[in-house]
């Protein structure tokens, strides 16, 4: 049976949603805040891990975190790692320029989701979106 | 020249930068970004690429004037040139990085001096046609039209 309805795309359901976005490139930061602006999210913005892992000790807490590999103070796989250890349940996707295998499972294994090579696309912000939204919808009645 | 003329000449040059490989896909979801809350989305997130790559064509530039070149140096601004440019869509800049890249891995001076000129000239290029088609637009909304998808 099919719902009809999108709702990983339908700006209403993605609203609840807080993502982090980790980049150090301020392009890319502006680039990937805008296409999540697109599907209806407010994203946070931070130039490194260092940053990010701050607001975790604080206690803000992200649905998704866009990590961005190469970044000065703290890079990616150690902001994953540091995150994870500290207990984060946050969905952290990997954005990476590299894209050579032994680097992208390096990335896997500091506690990834999934990893995507730059540039992001609209199909990779939708895929991560319908992870997302089916991970919060455990409890629901659904179809599948 | 008139609207429709305009609107023509400026679809023709759109799709004969992606012909000859100075723009990919990535340029048109850059495209699909932009409405009328972000009005100049576009212009915008290229004038940022404009800055950043002059800034590490400078780098770069200086870089490998040194007596001894720190290559990680060098790799890491050529990474970031890729990375940006492979985020507008500036394709034929993006692949000229990949070449650098691996002069950088090699540690080959007299290949990494060639991508830099290269590299240099590609953006250049790229810039100047961008430049153009932005103009073009700027055109057909003075003369009162709609910029065609």
């Amino acid at each position: 049976m099919v719902l009809g309805i999108d709702a990983s795309s339908s700006s209403l359901s993605n609203k609840n949603l807080s993502v982090l976005v980790v980049d150090d490139d301020p392009l890319i930061r502006m680039l990937h805040d805008n296409y999540l602006k697109h599907f209806g999210l407010k994203p946070h913005v931070v130039e490194n891990g260092k940053e990010a892992v701050k607001l975790f000790q604080l206690g803000i807490y992200f649905n998704l975190i866009l990590m961005d590999n190469e970044m000065p103070i703290m890079n990616g796989v150690e902001a994953t790692k540091v995150l994870r250890d500290m207990g984060s349940t946050s969905m952290i996707v990997g954005v990476t320029s590299r894209g050579s295998p032994s680097e992208m499972q390096t990335f896997m294994e500091a506690g990834l989701d999934f990893c995507f090579e730059k540039p992001l696309t609209f199909d990779m912000i939708d895929f991560i979106l319908k992870e997302l939204n089916m991970n919060d919808d455990d409890d629901d009645d659904t179809n599948n | 020249m008139d609207l429709v003329q305009l609107q023509r000449q400026l679809v023709e040059y759109r799709t004969s930068l992606y012909h000859e490989g100075f723009l990919d896909e990535q340029f048109t979801q850059l495209q699909e970004l932009q409405d009328e809350n972000n009005p100049d989305f576009v212009v915008e997130v290229v004038s940022l690429f404009f800055e950043d790559s002059e800034r590490l064509l400078n780098e770069l530039t200086k870089a490998l004037e040194q007596q001894s070149i720190d290559f990680k140096r060098v790799d890491a601004h050529v990474h970031q040139l890729k990375g940006s440019s492979s985020s507008i869509g500036a394709q034929r800049v993006q692949k000229v990085c990949i070449a650098f890249r691996n002069y950088c891995e090699e540690q080959n001076v007299e290949g990494c001096l060639k991508c830099l000129q290269q590299v240099r000239h590609e953006y250049s290029l790229v810039k100047t046609k961008l430049e153009s088609m932005f103009q073009l637009e700027q055109q057909i909304l003075s003369a009162g039209g709609s910029i065609p998808m």
